[in-house]
Order: structure tokens, then sequence, then C-alpha cells
């Protein structure tokens, strides 16, 4: 399988912290990568750096084997924590959006017929996530768990070669958390999608991830502790999750028990 | 025993405590006016009500015979036009600056010291300079207005845009969107509510540039008619004009906060 993100000996430094040092990694197509580790420790940086929103101080970020630019852009969509929709628009609004985007370059809105396929397609999305009797609603009149979906439904319309999560259910009640790992899992094997996630929480890495990248520093300088930077320490496939998507998904206890895999 | 922080008034009780102190005021004003009057029947400080109601019922009918129309009409509209253009053009100028510097950092750094270097000009303190270059005509009173309240709207909505969480701006990069529909899609409509709410703060000062100028330079306007009026002690005329102006700032505002409620539900807590 060819790597569809391929990171070469990356660096990330702020003048002279070393924040990461030494990243070199493939991900591969289809794959979910949860990223796990102590506050500071890079993930959020590393994220930033697919995402395009950093470059790299050394090293190359290559997508289909193409350098990338540091530059956001619609090969990756992104969830945030936070802030992640629009305000100002409602469900069916924050779909269309990227839709607009793409088709009116000059006004980003459309009319008559397009306007009418792009909102098929956003309702479709968002009955993939659940909120199809929620369209027209403003994100301050939802729940968390309701804003996440649809912070989800908007990134997924574009079909994003990579999806970035960036602690999208650190904010949710473990039950509502629970509902939106069900969620993921499902789009995730439907979409055939690739999913970078970064977490606080290692169950939910292991819960979700097929492969789980552990950051933290190996090297530590007692006197300059920001001479060092983090790297991936643990990288850990999850082999009984590496099947084709949809197998996976349907076959019970799948993600039981996943740390003996790591034993 | 309930905590005095803690005692909320009812709406019907709150409207009887609001109306309390107005109500003690304008009979403190009674009792003032006609003790005045006792002593001196043609006091003309503290007139009475009947007497100010004799002056609106002259203002309100008598025709002006310089502008051949009903005084405080004529008054009115004049005001009310320089106000209005000098509201837009501080408005338009705010909104398009304001978007511009709020959503290009390129843009902030040319042009962000010289908006806040203009912006602590008083700008009366101009309107000398406005005078020579622009005429006593009206061009120099919307000028004072718009001069006064732009840069200030200018800098709220740049900052207003500009802390838009970054987040906002990613996911529409990612979802594909370019630096003006960035602009037109997720700041412009965001700035609406907000670029509402720095005019309806204007409009204070707004008002005070706008008496100001019709104060020094003028020959019709509210303030023109209370500076005019002044010279004859006329509190009969100048108590009900202040009145009226009050009244229109009130009605201005609540004019805004109507539009705002109606075309941004989003901004105000939801709803559809």
């Amino acid at each position: 399988m060819t790597a569809l993100l391929e990171l070469r000996n990356i660096w990330v430094e702020y003048g002279d912290k070393v924040v990461l040092e030494r990243v070199s990694l493939e991900v591969a197509e289809r794959s979910f990568v949860a990223m796990v580790g102590p506050s500071g420790a890079g993930k959020s940086t590393f994220l930033r750096l697919v995402l395009g929103q950093e470059a790299p101080t050394r090293g190359q970020l290559l997508l289909d084997g193409r350098p990338m630019t540091a530059q956001c852009d619609r090969d990756r969509g992104v969830v945030f924590q936070r802030y992640s929709v629009f305000p100002h628009l409602t469900a069916l609004g924050n779909v269309m959006f990227g839709i607009e985007c793409m088709e009116a370059p000059f006004t980003a809105r459309l009319f008559g017929a397009r306007r009418r396929a792009a909102r098929e397609a956003a309702v479709e999305m968002l009955t993939a996530v659940g909120l199809e009797h929620h369209l027209d609603v403003y994100p301050a009149q939802m729940s968390g768990g309701m804003q996440q979906r649809l912070a989800i439904a908007q990134a997924l319309v574009r079909h994003p070669r990579i999806l970035l999560l960036d602690e999208p259910f650190g904010a949710l009640d473990p039950g509502i958390r629970l509902d939106m790992h069900a969620l993921i899992t499902r789009l995730w094997a439907e979409h055939g999608l690739t999913i970078m996630m970064v977490t606080h929480d290692i169950g939910e890495a292991f819960k979700l991830g097929t492969r789980v990248l552990a950051f933290d520093k190996r090297r530590h300088d007692p006197h300059a502790p920001h001479r060092f930077g983090a790297t991936v320490t643990y990288d850990l496939p999850l082999d009984r999750k590496t099947l084709p998507p949809t197998a996976a998904v349907d076959a019970p206890g799948q993600t039981a028990l996943p740390e003996r895999d790591i034993a | 025993m309930k905590r005095l922080v803690d005692i909320r008034p009812q709406r019907g009780t709150r409207l009887l405590l609001g109306a309390l102190p107005i109500v003690t005021l304008l009979l403190l004003y009674l009792i003032a006016s006609e003790a005045r009057h006792v002593e001196n029947p043609a006091d003309k400080l503290l007139p009475t009500f009947s007497a100010m109601a004799d002056a609106v019922a002259a203002f309100t009918t008598e025709r002006d015979p310089a502008t051949d129309r009903v005084m405080i009409v004529g008054d009115t509209l004049a005001s009310l036009y320089r106000l209005g253009i000098g509201l837009a053009i501080a408005t338009v100028t705010a909104l398009l600056l304001g978007l511009l510097l709020g959503v290009m950092p390129l843009a902030r750094a040319i042009l962000g010291p010289t908006i806040a270097v203009v912006a602590v000009i008083p700008p009366v303190a101009v309107l000398p300079i406005l005078f020579i270059l622009l005429g006593l005509d009206e061009a120099s009173k919307i000028a004072l207005i718009a001069i006064g309240i732009a840069p200030f709207m200018t800098r709220d909505l740049t900052s207003f845009v500009a802390s838009l969480p970054a987040e906002q701006s990613i996911k529409a990069q990612t979802l594909g969107a370019n630096s003006w529909q960035l602009a037109i899609r997720v700041a412009l409509p965001q700035l609406m509510p907000r670029l509402i709410d720095a005019l309806r703060l204007s409009m204070g000062p707004a008002w005070v540039f706008l008496i100001t100028a019709e104060a020094v330079a003028s020959d019709v306007g509210l303030g023109y008619r209370i500076f005019l009026v002044r010279r004859y002690f006329a509190m009969d005329i100048i108590l009900p004009y202040v009145a009226w102006i009050s009244l229109l700032a009130i009605a201005a505002d609540a004019a805004l906060l109507f539009v705002s409620r109606r075309g941004f539900p989003w901004a105000h807590g939801g709803g559809r």
C-alpha cells in the first residue's frame, strides 16, 4: 500500500525551543491514527503541520507523494474541540458553505438548480450524522454533541483526503462521547476515510484507532528543558483493526481489550 | 431574609420602580418652578409646564419665515439630514475598513497606525479646519460627524473581526474558501450585528458633533435653535427641544436594536 501521507525527518522549532524532532512516519490510506501524549508533547503542533497551518523548520511532508504547501486547503478537513462551526449559519448553511465556496468562487452563493443540488448533498451529509431534523437550527441552539456532529458533516461534505480531529470529543459528556465514537467509526468505514485524531483519552485512542502514536520527549535536559523536542515514542499498529474497514466494524467485540495487542 | 443582590423585581414592579425617579424629578421641577413663580411671575429660568405647552404649540404650528416650514419640522429635518448622511458615511467607511483590516493582517499593518492617530484627534478641534476647507454649509457639519465617529467604529470592528476564533478561518480554508470568500461569507455576516452595536454606541457622540456644528454656524437645525433662543433665556423652548432630541435618540436606538434582532437572530441567543 502506498502511503497517503509521508513525513520525512520533521523538525519544528520556535526560536531555540525545539517542539518536535526527527519525526518520520507514513500514514496509509483508510487508517485511523490516534495520537496521544502529555500536554506540550507536540501533538497539536503535529496536527497543525499536517493541516498546513504551520511549516516544519526542517524536513518534508508529502501528500500522495507530492510535497505539501504550508497552507490549509481542501485536501484536509478538520474538526476542532470548539469553534468549528460558523455561528451565523444554520446547520444546513454550515454544510453547504464548502460546496458554495467550491462552485461559486466570486459570490460564494448558489442559486436555482445548483443550489438545490448543493442542498441535497448537504441534507444527505446531515442525515449521515443524525442531524436531519435540525436543518434550520443555529449552532447556538445546539448541544455540544450536535455541534460536533455538524462540524464533522461540514468537513466531510468536501471529501477531504485526510480528516483531522483535534480533541473533537474532549468537551462532551461521557454518554454523548460514546455516541460520537460510534458515529465516527461508522463514517470512517462507510466513507473510506483517513482520520488522524489527537486525544487526551488513551482509552478512546485504542478504541477508535487502527494505529496509536504516542508523542513524548525521548531525551530531557534538566537545565534546558526546551532544547530537546518531542517525537513519536511509540507507534503501535492495532493489527486486528487493520482489516478492511467494513469487516472491522461489523465484527463484534472488535474493540474489546485492545491493550493486549501491544503487550 | 433574602439578600439584596438576590431580589429580582417582576416585570410590573420593575416598570413601576423605573418610573419612580422620573416622576420624582418631574415633581421636583414642578415644585421648584412653582416656588420661583410665586416670587417672580415673570421667571424664565424654570418655566411652568403650561408655559412650555404654549411654546410647544407655537413652534409646532407657526411657520418659520426663513424656511417656510413649521419651525420644529424644519429644524428636525435639517438635523436628521446631516446626522443621517454623516452616520451613513461613517458606517460604510467603518464597515469596509473594519472588514479589510480585520481580515488582512497586512492591511492592518499598513493602515492601523494611521487610524489610531486619527482616532485620538478631538473631532471638534478640527471643526475650524472643516469650516475653512468645506465652507459653512452642510458639508462641514456632515464631515464633522463622519470624522468624529468613523475612526472609533473602524477600530472597534477591526478588533472584532481580528478576534474571531482562528479556528473559523482555518475551517473555512479547509472547506476551500479563498480570502475573498472568507471575508464575505465568514467575517462580513458576523460583523453586521457588531456594526449595529458600534453605530448605537456612536449615536451619542454623533449628536454632540451635530449640535456643536449647528451651534457654531448654521441657520436651521435643532442645535441652532437651542443656541439661538438661549440669547432670550427661552427655557420654555429649550427644554421641549432637548426632550425632543432625547426622544429622537431613543427612537433611533430602538430602531437599530430592532433591525439587529430581526436581521441577525443568531447573534441574540438563537431563534430563527
